[in-house]
């Protein structure tokens, strides 16, 4: 299934609140994951699960270092749905 | 003539016993060679302070401590004992095996003796192992005892995994009961994944190299991939844990206590989270005090739990191990009675 990049982020909006407690406002396709939201990488991998649940998709350990910033994560991710 | 079998019975852990290192080691000992900071390490891992073995204390003496003290609790002696299973994976030797000196210096060179290596997961494959023995007339009196000198193969300069390992030992007696004390074991391996915990070098890498040592080859220090390390033990142990209660007939909500391997405080969260744990369930939080002491963990946990909490004697317990393999074994038991 399609999905848009809105829709992508904006449900990454609502994951990473919930993981980190970041207020979903702050979060925007140019923040760094690390170090502009202080995601560290154990947050990082719930991130992950919840996205691969919430959107049906595959995101290999491999994979997740590469989630630099915001826009990465949602650009796979959209890419990874196609 | 038909084969002649012993009838079935029911196993029970009798006792547990735990010995923790002398030595206390705060993080502010570790931080300066991975330049980290206290505040780090809590908040990556929950670990405020670990105890590492001195030369005085071995995978020997730390073992005979923990289950002499788990054998005067259950109120037996070492010639009460058949078999001994032993779980570890920093016994410095491949032969004969840690069990055997260990039965020699309780004093019954006779019982059974084997070691397991199966990393964090080693202490609940010995129980599964010890239940099924007891359960089947193999044994009467069991001893499982779990114990790791972890700092003899952890990195100082590692910045990923100096601050987690410790040392230590924990041992329970396993017998026969009159109820179910050890339920259905659910146990696996997710091998494909097994280069996320590793120790290398081999030891024959030394000996193919006489003119290299340590420092040119290094030590085979424990290496660990964190993410998909946390990622696993995570959401796969989780299920597993769920499995374990569905086979002991249970769901989280009839549970008192949940005492998984003490890897991560992070992990251990996240994990009664993902098992929609209840509010009601104790659950062992050991990792602050004591590290991450592989095999050990689990017993030592049970030992502290029950030693803050008296009331928690005798209630019903989750405990699951998962470690390097990867492998996983977990079952309900009905924590030991009070002494």
């Amino acid at each position: 299934m399609a999905l848009s990049q809105a829709d992508v982020l904006a449900g990454l909006k609502e994951i990473v609140e919930e993981v980190a407690g970041i207020p979903a406002a702050s979060i925007e396709l140019g923040k760094n994951f690390t170090d502009d939201l202080e995601v560290d990488s154990l947050s990082m991998v719930e991130v992950v699960v919840a996205a691969e649940e919430r959107f049906g998709v595959k995101i290999p350990d491999e994979k997740v270092t590469d989630l630099v910033t915001v826009g990465d994560a949602v650009d796979f991710i959209v890419n990874a749905a196609k | 003539m038909k084969i002649k079998s012993a009838p079935i019975t029911n196993s029970a852990i009798l006792s547990v016993g735990a010995y923790r290192p002398h030595r206390v080691v705060p993080n502010s000992e570790i931080v300066d060679r991975i330049d980290s900071t206290d505040e780090w390490i809590v908040q990556r891992t929950g670990i405020e302070s670990r105890r590492f073995a001195g030369d005085d204390e071995t995978v020997i003496s730390m073992a005979q401590a923990a289950c002499e003290q788990a054998l005067k609790r259950a109120k037996l002696t070492i010639a009460d004992i058949d078999t001994v299973i032993l779980a570890t994976i920093s016994y410095p030797f491949q032969a004969p095996s840690a069990a055997t000196e260990l039965i020699v210096a309780l004093g019954n060179p006779k019982a059974a003796a084997f070691d397991i290596s199966a990393a964090c997961a080693g202490f609940c494959y010995g129980v599964a192992m010890a239940s099924d023995l007891v359960r089947c007339g193999t044994s009467k009196n069991v001893l499982v005892v779990g114990v790791e000198k972890l700092s003899d193969y952890t990195d100082p300069d590692d910045r990923a995994t100096a601050f987690i390992f410790a040392d230590g030992a924990g041992a329970v007696v396993i017998g026969q009961s009159d109820e179910v004390g050890i339920g259905p074991t659910e146990w696996g391996s997710d091998a494909d994944s097994r280069d996320a915990i590793i120790l290398n070098p081999s030891y024959l890498d030394f000996k193919k190299n006489p003119k290299l040592g340590v420092a040119d080859l290094g030590w085979p220090n424990i290496a660990q991939q964190g993410q998909a390390v946390f990622r696993w033990a995570v959401y796969a142990m989780s299920k597993a844990g769920l499995r374990a209660l569905d086979a002991a007939g249970m769901t989280v909500d009839d549970l008192d206590v949940f005492i998984p391997h003490q890897a991560n405080i992070r992990i251990i969260e996240t994990m009664a989270k993902e098992m929609k744990m209840p509010d009601s369930v104790v659950i062992s939080d050991d990792i602050r005090k004591n590290g991450n002491t592989s095999a050990a963990s689990i017993p030592i946990a049970m030992d502290s739990l029950l030693s803050e909490r008296p009331d928690l004697y005798g209630k019903t317990a989750l405990l699951i191990g998962y470690g390097a393999g990867l492998v996983y074994a977990g079952q309900v038991v009905r924590l030991p009675l009070a002494p």
